[in-house]
């Protein structure tokens, strides 16, 4: 990589990217209000009564009254300030509800793509190693299942099994609120409750990467370079982890560069069956109340990070295979 | 248990009676103090403040903390809460409530007639939208000593009392919301309030905190340390939660009805279905009368008679509920039990239709049209699919529509919508909650109007009738007369009386006391 082309390029990606951004941004405004509803009915809805007086004044606050294109302005002024808005249905700053939720995701996405990766290659690159054999069998047959079930089927399964028959892991929420634990006690809580999501949002990219790693293992075990590495002589080990494993991980890290983008979104399955206060909750509840502000809050940061991620992927790429060069 | 004009006046010397006749202490077991009460809370309310929001959620865990001047026993007769003992004059019009004296909000400041006189005619008669018009008929509203409030009305409204129930009427603090917007109030998220628990702490979902109130009114309670409540999205996952006793409690939709049979049979669970009574939900089918055939109420009475309610209240909601028999849920004062819906027969549905001139044609198909399900949880689903059956059953193919809360409001409310499917709480008494939706002025493009477009100059009148008279005897006729008037036109097919299940630790005491049920303040409540 020729580090003097690297400022330009970064410029010239992060302009496209503000572009993209703000196109998001527009798209996502007229996608949510064209959905039938509006915060207000859906209010009058849960509140079992209504009348006239009360319409309008829901309307009225949430800025409902004024022209879309009007609305349309304000927010994306808003935005450009880097103000998000706020949630009159909830009566708080959008970006104070977000980040309130946002550790909790990062934690259950980051722990999830940890056990994804680290569990995935490992065992994608010991069923390459073992091609053929019994093990190659278990882990493919394991993975294929992993990567076919439904995750809220999982879930519950893994609840029924960790939590109701054998009582050693707590089924829902992000800790225990009985406890009233703080430091060190509140972060062994918290890690106890995160065992059986995270657990559960990894395993389906955890099969994904170990058929990922299993495949390109194979394919770059085949090429000439690594002939030639064990005519030399060098050790299987070290042919292994430094000719075959580095070459075939760059569809893994073009997949890893895709998950990352997602970790911030949360898991809306995985954070309902377990109840954990994340933001991929927060955002299917907003839909559902066409709490319209929230929901453009969480679409613009998601898009952000995909964003940011994709410039990272495209970095490390050209970190990992010195071919790859950034333009 | 009828409510008459002298025992509205015996009011407070019979309350206590009633009070404590609590169901823990018939059965010997003492109140013991101490322990924290685990409650699922689903959905999770956007804010916390009973009248701000008035979701069933937000009513539960409100009424905690919130109270309001009465409280209603199972057969509707008031009891004191925030008013100890309460006068009405002979002609109705005068209403005195003399107040608790020592109680104080939970910022420690002294609660008075002030604040009940701001709770009732501005924050509530701003925010309310179901009693807007009940409280515009007060005339006056003024405070002898502050500890005395009365109340002046414009004309006589004889169900004014049942209006004062802390989920319809709550009494907030004056100088938390005076001169400030009611709606954006930061306390709507953080309440004060005169109850037994004070709010603590609200981690969005994931949990609300509330502690026990140490300078309760009532000397002694509450005795419970605190309740916290648990949001947990996931039905399956409130299932799980319940019978492995990390939560104490479930109420309202909380748990499917399909899986309350297993739940009644679990070791360390009560279910129960009282503490409805002041709700009255009312389940029916809502056909929309501006398009043809249900303009035409031969065909309404056929679809109606093509519903086998036992097998519904049995077979969908699992005993949950009673059968229908009228508009008027029988919890509900004035209920008349002659007024019934013609039973279950599909032959002479068919006949009915026949004789409409809505014929089937060779393949046994009289029309089609479509059904509208609402989208709160899975069993207004399984009552779409029954109706389908039920409807197939006299020659209409029911295409079912499926949709999120947004899109069924709206169109709804723009009565964009063929038959659909909608729960009404009665609050009690026909004008409060029946009324509603069969007036013709109240025809509106707003959801829980007359959205079915029905109009009958007779029931309008007697509706009116019944409004405006001050007299029981009086009120009693109209809305018998009414109720007979409704079965026969059958605006609207009703199906079940719902109880939903509180569904409660054997642990807990006194969950389910009162007509309002878990909408209570539990001050009483205790873990033994």
């Amino acid at each position: 990589m020729e580090l003097s082309r690297l400022p330009g390029f970064l410029l010239r990606r992060v302009l496209k990217s503000i572009v993209v951004v703000l196109a998001i941004v527009v798209c996502n405004f007229f996608l949510i209000h064209a959905a039938p509803g509006d915060p207000a009915t859906v209010m009058a809805g849960q509140s079992g009564a209504a009348d006239p007086a009360y319409m309008e004044q829901l309307r009225r606050q949430f800025g409902l009254d004024q022209p879309l294109t009007t609305q349309l302005w304000i927010y994306l002024k808003g935005v450009l300030q880097l103000d998000l808005g706020y949630s009159h249905r909830q009566q708080a700053g959008v970006a104070g509800l977000i980040a309130d939720r946002l550790p909790a995701t990062l934690l259950l996405t980051g722990a999830a793509f940890l056990i994804a990766i680290a569990g995935g290659v490992a065992m994608g690159a010991l069923a390459a190693r073992r091609v053929g054999t019994w093990a190659d069998s278990v882990i493919t047959v394991v993975a294929l299942a992993f990567y076919a079930t439904p995750l809220f089927w999982v879930g519950l399964m893994l609840v029924l099994l960790f939590s109701v028959t054998l009582e050693w892991l707590p089924g829902f929420g992000m800790s225990d609120p009985g406890l009233n634990a703080t430091g060190l006690a509140l972060a062994l809580d918290v890690a106890k409750h995160l065992v059986l999501p995270a657990v559960t949002l990894g395993l389906f990219y955890l099969a994904v990467y170990a058929r990922l790693t299993r495949a390109t293992m194979l394919e770059v075990a085949d090429q000439d370079f690594v002939k030639t590495a064990r005519a030399k002589g060098v050790p299987e080990g070290r042919v292994l982890r430094a000719h075959i494993l580095r070459n075939a991980l760059l569809p893994v890290i073009t997949f890893a560069g895709i998950q990352a983008g997602q970790l911030v979104g949360g898991s809306i399955l995985v954070e309902t069956v377990f109840a954990w206060p994340g933001i991929g909750r927060l955002a299917f509840e907003a839909l559902l109340a066409r709490d319209y502000g929230v929901l453009m809050g969480v679409f613009f940061v998601t898009s952000v990070v995909v964003v940011v991620f994709n410039l990272l992927t495209d970095l490390l790429y050209a970190l990992v295979d010195p071919r790859v060069e950034v333009a | 248990m009828s409510l008459t004009r002298r025992n509205l006046l015996a009011g407070a010397a019979s309350a206590p009676v009633l009070m404590s006749a609590s169901h823990a202490l018939a059965q010997g077991i003492q109140p013991k103090r101490g322990g924290v009460l685990n409650v699922i809370l689903n959905p999770e309310p956007p804010v916390l403040q009973i009248g701000v929001n008035n979701q069933t959620p937000t009513l539960i865990q409100g009424t905690k903390i919130t109270q309001g001047l009465l409280k209603f026993s199972p057969t509707l007769d008031p009891l004191p809460e925030l008013a100890k003992s309460w006068t009405v004059s002979p002609d109705g019009l005068e209403y005195v409530f003399r107040l608790q004296e020592n109680v104080k909000w939970h910022d420690g400041r002294p609660f008075t007639a002030d604040d009940v006189i701001y709770s009732v005619m501005t924050f509530n008669r701003e925010i309310a939208p179901r009693l807007r018009g009940v409280l515009s008929g007060i005339a006056e509203a003024t405070a002898p000593d502050p500890h005395t409030v009365r109340f002046v009305l414009k004309q006589a409204f004889q169900p004014f009392l049942l209006c004062f129930d802390a989920t319809a009427l709550p009494i907030v603090a004056k100088h938390i919301y005076d001169g400030n917007d009611i709606r954006s109030n930061p306390f709507n998220a953080k309440p004060v309030g005169t109850g037994p628990f004070k709010f603590v702490e609200w981690q969005r979902g994931n949990f609300v905190r509330m502690e026990r109130n140490e300078n309760y009114w009532k000397p002694g309670q509450p005795y419970l340390d605190g309740i916290l409540w648990r949001v947990i999205p996931d039905a399956q996952s409130r299932r799980v939660a319940l019978t492995g006793g990390q939560v104490q409690m479930a109420t309202a939709t909380d748990i499917e009805p399909f899986d309350v049979p297993a739940l009644r049979q679990a070791p360390n669970l009560n279910v129960t279905t009282k503490g409805w009574e002041y709700f009255s939900p009312m389940f029916w089918y809502e056909p929309n009368h501006r398009i043809k055939p249900f303009d035409d109420k031969r065909v309404r009475q056929a679809m109606s008679m093509a519903l086998d309610r036992n097998f519904i209240v049995n077979r969908l909601w699992f005993g949950l509920g009673k059968a229908a028999t009228g508009p008027v849920a029988s919890t509900t004062r004035f209920y008349d039990a002659s007024a019934k819906v013609a039973p279950f027969d599909v032959a002479k549905a068919r006949a009915l239709l026949d004789e409409a001139g809505v014929r089937a044609n060779a393949q046994g198909i009289r029309g089609s049209f479509k059904h509208l399900i609402p989208p709160y949880g899975e069993i207004w689903t399984r009552m779409g699919e029954y109706f389908r059956q039920a409807m197939r059953q006299i020659g209409f193919e029911v295409t079912l529509e499926s949709t999120d809360a947004g899109t069924w409001g709206s169109r709804v409310a723009n009565w964009d919508f063929e038959t659909t499917s909608n729960v009404l709480y009665q609050f009690g008494d026909p004008t409060l909650g029946v009324e509603r939706s069969y007036v013709s002025s109240n025809i509106q493009k707003i959801l829980f109007t007359n959205t079915s477009g029905y109009s009958n100059p007779k029931v309008d009148e007697l509706f009116n009738r019944a409004r405006v008279s001050g007299g029981e005897a009086d009120r009693r006729a109209a809305f018998s007369e009414v109720q007979k008037t409704l079965v026969e036109d059958m605006p609207l097919l009703w199906v079940v009386e719902v109880n939903y299940p509180t569904i409660t630790d054997k642990k807990l005491h006194n969950a389910v006391q009162l007509g309002t049920g878990d909408h209570a303040s539990y001050d009483d409540v205790f873990l033994a």
